[in-house]
């Protein structure tokens, strides 16, 4: 009893830093207030993305939806590193040129945009989300738009 | 030592340039030349973009049938105007249709004397107008009302375009902002 005690303490010892690591990571989550090195949420047409195009390449740039945050992340920032024009959006982007659209209430937008089958894309500006698990939800959000899952949750 | 005073000016005087003005609208960077266009304008004349140099230039694109976004845009661009006060005076609102066929200039000055005769309507053949708005990417789709065969709305793009003294287009102002805002980013876009 005694030495398997002594086995299993190790374990044990991990398992609770593990689960206090844990909480207090999500309290962190859920209580910190949010703040972002950038108030720009930047989405950008890589070059070559139009010679792909023409190859039949079905790419998308721009999810049909965009959520911003007011106070967090609520400017977005389209570049157009292509070697052609691109109707991004709702603008029409030069080559090298960017295109920065603050906002600055809690709005639905909706947009003509060419490049998505709609013919529409929305911008969805939301409150900052209050501490707890609307907080934490938004972390989670975020985390997972800004992992590789987001190109996959883009088309699906 | 005069070289190297040269290049911190030039520094200080890019990095001014390059500072947020803290417009409302969105902002391209770097601005480019507005696309130039000659159409006939709804006083009668011609109407070329590119002699309103020296004036800040508000872009609307729309058509007089149409009942919901027109309006209010123009309504609230009259707003703006009367805001502005004396600086109103160099800024000139066109207003560029996207239905030529309907779109006359003796139709278009009556509509938008309605608002404020001072904005300037431009029209000109549908091959003239669409060539307008590819270069702007502005989007025009008819379509027609139920019930009839020769009566359509066209759903548009509904933004204003600022072109500034120098004809660059310098920003653009989605539709639902207020004239608060146009009053704004124009007072600032005359200045710089």
């Amino acid at each position: 009893m005694t030495q398997s005690r002594r086995f299993f303490r190790p374990f044990a010892l991990a398992l609770a830093t593990l689960l206090l690591a844990v909480a207090a990571l999500l309290a962190w989550a859920a209580l910190a207030p949010v703040a972002l090195d950038s108030r720009d949420e930047l989405f950008e047409i890589p070059k070559g993305t139009w010679a792909r195009r023409m190859a039949g390449d079905k790419i998308e740039i721009l999810p049909s939806k965009v959520q911003l945050t007011l106070g967090a992340n609520d400017v977005l920032l389209l570049r157009n590193l292509d070697d052609v024009p691109q109707i991004f959006g709702p603008v029409l982007i030069m080559p090298g040129q960017s295109f920065r659209l603050p906002f600055e209430t809690v709005s639905e937008n909706q947009f003509d945009c060419t490049a998505h089958a709609s013919g529409q894309m929305s911008v969805s500006v939301q409150a900052m989300p209050a501490p707890g698990l609307a907080r934490l939800q938004w972390r989670a959000r975020r985390l997972v738009q800004h992992s590789f899952l987001s190109g996959y949750l883009w088309k699906n | 030592m005069k070289r190297l005073l040269f290049a911190a000016l030039l520094a200080v005087q890019s990095l001014l340039h390059a500072a947020p003005l803290g417009l409302k609208a969105g902002v391209f960077e770097p601005a480019r030349m507005a696309p130039d266009f000659a159409v006939r304008g709804s006083d009668g004349k011609e109407l070329k973009l590119s002699a309103f140099r020296g004036k800040l230039v508000v872009l609307e694109f729309g058509y007089t049938s149409c009942v919901d976004v027109c309006p209010v845009s123009l309504a609230m661009l009259a707003q703006a105007r009367k805001q502005l006060g004396a600086l109103a005076s160099q800024v000139q609102v066109i207003y560029v249709t996207v239905d030529p066929e309907r779109d006359t200039p003796e139709r278009m000055r009556k509509y938008l004397g309605a608002f404020d005769p001072a904005i300037l309507g431009g029209t000109g053949t549908p091959e003239q107008m669409a060539k307008v708005r590819k270069d702007y990417g502005i989007s025009a789709t008819k379509k027609m009302i139920d019930g009839s065969k020769t009566e359509y709305v066209v759903g548009h793009s509904s933004f204003l375009y600022f072109i500034d003294r120098e004809g660059k287009l310098r920003a653009l102002l989605p539709y639902g902002r207020t004239a608060d805002d146009v009053a704004h980013d124009a007072a600032i876009l005359l200045k710089n």
